[in-house]
């Protein structure tokens, strides 16, 4: 099992490493337009964004409005970091400096949102379903009101800031190579907290919370636990956020703007990590495709996502994953080991389900 | 009378006039979720739909030489249409289907809808309504007060009293409350659930075309995202009151109307100036938060235990 993994991990790197050299060669060759790069890195922010929504969405099974809430911590906090740097004339300069500068503040506003996360979470999550939704939107809202009324977040910032306007001025150091490799490492690191332990107990709650609660699993830690997780990664994508965009103002961070992550975590599947990633891609980049429609994006956005709701209630690939070790098997013709597992593994929950339904 | 005392009557009069606006909205909210247990989040968007219909409906029927009054009758048709279409097309069949939240998304996702659409329509710039009725306003001493307060005020009362009348007395009223209190045992009495549950969507719909009216007495602007904010606020109201309960509604519409417009006007001044108006949406959703750590099932609610 071991020496499989390790082979899937370094055929995922192959293709990781594969995917960022035909970006380099398109950027430096220049057939990469900067409109396209800002497609690009809108894409990697919201890859990052949708795969934290999706763990407490659809691994703990808990709708959360607040996202956008962490996102506006994270890049005000990221933002303010590199102000207070560069105007300390730390780590000033192009190439490494500036990126590692980019890098320690969209770490520091994750870690804010992570601390804010778990203020948050411990009385959130004591409430559950539309509850908890409402609450989760009560706090997003809340942390964006008094976002737009401190007044060192406004305007320049610090002694010259003046409440209620957009935070200008921030150095956009937010480089399209760093930022995939942002994007990767999170997505990498969302996956394994989600296959470790921790993440098999947080499912475990989702399937059953009172049957996790009888076999010893402290549910309230794992709740806490899977909202901090989300909340850290919402605000890493809005560091990186704060330093693509270059201004800020709170109220791109409101409900509507959590619920557009959300409708991302639904169509690619609540549960489902690669899911998301895809309809994270597809939702941020079909917009700029189809320039003409955009009056017409949300409008389509909501008739599909209650179209999936109707029919396919779990998202377009509900808990499916893709993976790139299952796809070369197949091309190559060998026999998935655990085929048969997993067959029986979807008859079992089918039966569960329907006895729920009977129930 | 000091002047002090002048302001705070406004200043209560007012909370109790964006208050009943809350409380009709809210009622909404609570019926239906007191019905299928599902937010509606579509239910603030009514509102809108509302307003856009009486600004439309209100020059047609001026010009076709009718009263102007007629215009509200249409507004509350149009509103029960919506309402009712967006029962029917989206929430039953993901109700006989989905989960809980799958529910709660489809939700939002006609919430959303509502919005775009309108916003296609009509665009995304305020509309003015033309106000329907005008009131004399009042003088009492020094207390000037306007006419629309009191007409809002007099109209969310009689319709709240109307509501409690047609729930505990009619047939229809009996049966949806029979319904919210257990579905299965109300369709085993004869009780069409399905019925039921169309007529409380239209009666909540309803409900939001006359609060649609009562708001835009004051705040004469169609937008089409005029619900939202308008809907969680009556949406906290619901809960405060405690969700399900009828009179819990419209005391939660009262008590956060009050809150909200004396913490707008004295806020400040108590904090010496560190929380000020600005902050009076934190405020209620403040509320919101507070009672449901303290107790989520609201002033009148009942505490029901879950069942395993």
């Amino acid at each position: 099992m071991k020496k499989l993994s390790m082979k899937s991990t370094i055929i995922n790197f192959v293709v990781l490493f594969i995917v960022f050299g035909i970006l380099i060669v398109l950027c430096e060759t220049g057939i990469l337009s900067n409109y396209i790069k800002g497609i690009l890195m809108v894409c990697c922010i919201s890859i990052i964004m949708a795969c934290s929504q999706n763990i407490t969405v659809g691994y703990l099974g808990q709708i959360a409005l607040g996202g956008a809430g962490f996102m506006g911590i994270g890049a005000y906090t990221a933002a303010m970091i590199t102000k207070a740097m560069a105007s300390a004339n730390i780590l000033v300069g192009d190439g490494a400096p500036d990126t590692l500068r980019f890098l320690i503040a969209t770490l520091a506003g994750g870690i804010l949102a992570a601390i804010f996360g778990v203020l948050v979470g411990i009385p959130a999550l004591r409430l559950r379903g539309d509850y908890l939704a409402i609450i989760t939107l009560g706090f997003g809202e809340i942390i964006r009101v008094v976002i737009q009324n401190l007044k060192f977040l406004g305007g320049k910032g610090f002694s010259e800031g003046s409440a209620g306007q957009a935070l200008v001025g921030i150095n956009r150091i937010a480089n399209l190579y760093v930022v995939f490799w942002v994007m990767v490492v999170s997505v990498a690191l969302m996956f394994t907290f989600i296959r470790s332990k921790y993440g098999r107990a947080i499912i475990a709650i989702r399937n059953d919370d009172i049957a996790a609660s009888a076999s010893g699993l402290n549910v309230t830690f794992y709740k806490v636990l899977a909202f901090t997780v989300s909340s850290f990664f919402a605000g890493i994508a809005g560091g990186v956020f704060a330093h693509y965009i270059g201004s800020l103002s709170a109220a791109s961070f409101g409900w509507l703007k959590s619920t557009e992550y959300v409708i991302m975590v639904v169509f690619g599947g609540m549960g489902s990590l690669t899911g998301s990633v895809i309809a994270a891609i597809s939702l941020s980049a079909l917009p700029e495709a189809l320039r003409e429609f955009s009056n017409y994006r949300m409008l389509a956005y909501s008739v599909a996502l209650i179209i999936v709701m109707v029919y396919k209630p779990t998202g377009l690939l509900g808990t499916y994953e893709i993976s790139v070790t299952r796809l070369l098997n197949r091309i190559m013709g060998k026999k998935e080991p655990s085929l048969h597992a997993i067959k029986a593994e979807v008859e079992a929950s089918k039966a569960s389900e329907e006895d729920k339904e009977v129930q | 009378m000091p002047d002090q005392i002048v302001t705070f009557i406004l200043q209560v009069l007012n909370g109790l006039k964006i208050g009943s606006v809350y409380a009709l909205v809210a009622l909404g909210y609570t019926m239906v979720y007191g019905i299928i247990k599902l937010i509606n989040f579509a239910h603030g968007d009514f509102i809108m739909v509302g307003s856009y219909a009486l600004l439309y409906t209100m020059p047609i029927m001026v010009s076709l030489g009718m009263p102007a009054w007629i215009a509200v009758v249409m507004a509350i048709a149009i509103c029960v249409l919506v309402g009712i279409t967006v029962e029917k097309v989206a929430y039953k069949p993901v109700r006989k289907k989905g989960t809980n939240m799958s529910a709660l998304i489809t939700a939002i996702a006609m919430s959303l809808f509502l919005e775009n659409l309108a916003q296609t329509i009509f665009g995304a710039a305020p509309k003015p309504v033309g106000t329907i009725f005008t009131f004399p306003d009042m003088i009492i001493g020094k207390v000037k007060v306007n006419g629309n307060t009191i007409l809002t005020i007099i109209i969310g009362v009689s319709v709240m009293i109307a509501l409690q009348f047609f729930v505990r007395k009619t047939r229809l009223g009996k049966s949806m409350r029979a319904v919210s209190e257990d579905g299965q045992a109300a369709i085993l009495m004869g009780i069409n659930k399905n019925r039921t549950i169309t007529m409380t969507f239209a009666i909540g719909s309803g409900l939001a075309a006359v609060a649609s009216l009562m708001y835009c007495a004051s705040y004469p602007q169609a937008t089409p995202t005029i619900g939202a904010m308008l809907g969680l606020k009556a949406f906290v109201a619901a809960v405060l009151g405690g969700i399900g309960s009828i009179p819990g509604a419209m005391l939660g519409g009262i008590v956060i109307g009050l809150v909200e417009s004396l913490s707008k006007a004295y806020i400040g001044d108590l904090t010496g100036g560190v929380i000020t108006s600005a902050f009076s949406d934190a405020i209620v959703f403040g509320i919101l938060i507070v009672v449901l750590l303290v107790k989520p099932s609201g002033i009148l609610g009942k505490n029901i235990g879950e069942k395993v």
